[in-house]
């Protein structure tokens, strides 16, 4: 990752590569270093900027790769995932070719299609983006191993890296927010444009499929912070600070693309989705004392710096000892645990979410809708998640209460659809 | 019909114009008043003219005085009960009774106050106003006692034997028709999916099953000239309402359905995206009134 600044990066600003590191509770992520080969002065600050997306807001929905994935990420996030009433391939069919239509002119800024001029009808489109930039909207179509059951004739097409998760370690997993035969990722710098796209395409699927799960999610604004910082999770911990440079294509190719060394043929230019949607217990976080929590993630709250650092971006260095010759980090920190030997990685693009009120405990109903994308998850998410959930710290403080894994499907070619090399 | 707390999960979930003709208490004022605003007149005129709905709306007229004269005979059959203080033999009759008026809803809210009279549910109208079939539900499943309900008893049958009456000479066009069918729908997504609209006697089923049927009844006068105009449009209306009818399978029993209570929450939300899958292309049949 000390590769020369290339051309490509140019068109990145440092809060472009930060927000691609994402905020993001349970630093899953490893492989620092690109941060710094790109920005040397990470301190500064620079001004924001709209990154890859076009003068007009809007980033393209055709590519050899969906748009969503390595793309900076967005202020907000809509994601559901669907699970398919109909049993016809050709329902199926027909559904992503609608939706790859949809999607095409809603991240163009457009209505989801042309009113048709008869006031008897209801609206083609509901109207709550009127007027509205494209805002970076982007949509991502993935689909979950229950896609691949005998409805379809699709099992033979299961890609290997589509496991089954495994139970991790203290998993307090709920169907109802977990799995899903489709899952649809929108996000946007505008929460109204990312809910009109997603209340557009579940619009679009009534009769073929149906919500299983819904949530949204959000990070801090530009607005917010135009130096572009690395964003804190709601624990206020800096988060994402170790995420890999997707924008560089031989990093993603090795970390974030399916890769024909494990994947079906259908699967070149996709890549596989990990969504945990990770409950905080907010209250009793908020009651630990400052030690304690800066010893639980290994870092420095205000700095962002490995416990014993100034600079947030300094070399973790695990094996620096105190005076009474005990690691200065943790070994079961979240930092020490998550860099697993700085070998593996994943492309993480989480978002926080609070539900409002826990109507049973009268808590914040808050956490991390955890969000990453890798090659293979036996080799990348799983061992990975099985390392934090077996001794992390950080688990006292949270719980993981839904989960899915999902093939997200590569991109489309105008005149094809999302999904056109599987089905 | 359409309560006012029910509205704003209809209005999520379905179209615009629909659901504010039944959002206000006094239904038929709110019909009245938007009736001209959504129909443009011309499009109304060279619809109505057309032979072939003409015949499709006698057909359904017909079909609607069949419902009421059942509506009466059942309620004449459920009043007598009540009056004769047999609780178990009303409540028999009561669920079975209320669908041939859930199946005619939207012309029975175009006549004037019948529905607030014969359907209004505790708190839809002031207290001392509150009559018809919800008065007396509460008193055979809240109150387990129907002394001093002779009078809404009577009130009641009174009622009923009324819109009887009106509903000889109704007026039906076509954008009743069209909306009609989706209120029908939408009756069910705000008020019966939820459990809200029998909430002394659980027996919403009947009432879900009732106002799908009177949707089907519509939607099959139709069904030709819908297939004229968009075949796909037809056969997936068509498909959809056969899901749903096997969706409902399960929970009827010979002639009975069982309790809303006894249904599970994931069996709720299948019904209610059963239901949905349905409205979405059903509200798309206004497309014969040209455009």
């Amino acid at each position: 990752m000390n590769r020369p600044t290339e051309t490509s990066e140019k068109k990145l600003t440092r809060r472009d590569v930060l927000k691609m590191a994402g905020i993001g509770g349970v630093g899953l992520l490893v492989g620092a270093g690109g941060m710094r080969a790109l920005f040397p002065q990470a301190t500064q600050a620079e001004p924001a900027s709209s990154g890859a997306a076009s003068k007009s807001g809007s980033i393209p929905f055709y590519g050899k790769n969906q748009a969503g994935i390595v793309t900076p990420m967005q202020d907000f996030i809509s994601m559901a995932a669907f699970n398919l009433t109909t049993t016809s391939l050709v329902d199926v069919r027909k559904l992503f070719q609608s939706w790859t239509l949809a999607s095409a002119r809603l991240t163009a800024g457009q209505p989801v299609d042309d009113e048709i001029d008869n006031p008897h009808l209801p609206p083609i489109d509901t109207g709550e983006s009127m007027g509205l930039a494209a805002m970076k909207l982007t949509i991502t179509f993935g689909v979950g191993a229950s896609f691949f059951d005998d409805r379809f004739g699709l099992a033979s097409k299961r890609p290997a890296p589509l496991v089954d998760l495994p139970r991790f370690n203290s998993d307090e997993i709920n169907p109802d927010w977990s799995d899903g035969d489709i899952v649809v990722q929108v996000c946007a710098d505008d929460p109204q444009v990312a809910f009109h796209a997603m209340r557009n395409l579940a619009r679009i699927a009534r009769g073929k499929a149906v919500l299983h799960w819904m949530q949204e999610g959000f990070q801090r604004t530009a607005l917010a912070d135009p130096s572009g910082s690395t964003p804190r999770n709601l624990l206020g911990f800096k988060d994402g600070t170790n995420n890999p440079v997707a924008s560089e294509p031989q990093l993603a190719d090795e970390i974030v693309w399916a890769n024909s060394a494990e994947s079906p043929a259908w699967m070149a230019g996709g890549s596989y989705m990990a969504m945990r949607r990770i409950r905080m217990r907010i209250e009793v976080w908020d009651r630990s004392s400052l030690t304690d929590q800066e010893a639980t993630f290994g870092r420095h709250r205000d700095s962002g710096a490995p416990l014993g650092k100034s600079g947030e971006f300094d070399d973790l260095e695990l094996d620096r000892k105190d005076h009474k010759d005990k690691p200065l980090i943790a070994p079961d920190s979240h930092v020490a645990l998550a860099h697993m030997d700085g070998k593996v990685k994943i492309l993480r693009r989480s978002y926080s979410y609070s539900n409002g009120m826990d109507v049973k405990t009268g808590q914040i109903n808050a956490g991390l809708l955890f969000i990453c994308f890798n090659r293979d998850p036996r080799t990348q998410f799983i061992p990975m998640q099985q390392k934090l959930a077996a001794a992390d710290k950080l688990n006292e403080y949270i719980t993981h209460v839904g989960s899915g894994l999902y093939a997200c499907l590569p991109g489309a070619s105008e005149g094809g659809y999302i999904g056109d090399t599987l089905l | 019909m359409q309560k006012q707390w029910g509205y704003p999960l209809a209005a999520i979930v379905l179209s615009s114009s629909l659901v504010f003709t039944g959002c206000g208490s006094n239904e038929s004022k709110t019909t009245a008043e938007v009736k001209p605003e959504a129909a443009q007149p011309e499009q109304t005129t060279a619809a109505s003219t057309s032979p072939e709905l003409e015949a499709a709306i006698a057909d359904y007229h017909k079909w609607v005085i069949e419902q009421t004269d059942l509506f009466v005979k059942a309620t004449e059959g459920f009043t007598q009960s009540v009056k004769a203080g047999d609780i178990e033999e009303a409540k028999k009759q009561y669920a079975p009774a209320r669908m041939y008026f859930e199946r005619i809803e939207p012309i029975a809210e175009s006549l004037g106050d019948f529905d607030p009279w014969i359907d209004a549910r505790e708190g839809d109208v002031p207290a001392e106003e509150w009559r018809g079939y919800h008065r007396l539900e509460k008193a055979l499943w809240e109150e387990k006692s129907v002394e001093g309900q002779d009078k809404i008893a009577d009130q009641l049958l009174q009622d009923v034997k009324q819109l009887r009456v009106k509903v000889e000479s109704v007026e039906i066009d076509p954008l009743m028709l069209v909306t009609g069918a989706v209120e029908l729908l939408n009756e069910v997504s705000s008020s019966k999916v939820t459990g809200e609209e029998e909430r002394y006697s659980h027996t919403d089923l009947y009432d879900f099953a009732a106002n799908v049927q009177g949707a089907n009844e519509i939607f099959k006068v139709l069904q030709s000239t819908v297939a004229n105009k968009d075949p796909e449009l037809a056969k997936e209306i068509e498909d959809r309402f056969q899901e749903l009818d096997q969706a409902l399978v399960p929970y009827k029993k010979e002639q009975e359905y069982v309790l809303y209570t006894d249904l599970t929450e994931p069996e709720i939300k299948k019904l209610s995206q059963a239901l949905d899958a349905l409205a979405e292309p059903l509200s798309k049949m206004g497309t014969i009134l040209g455009g």
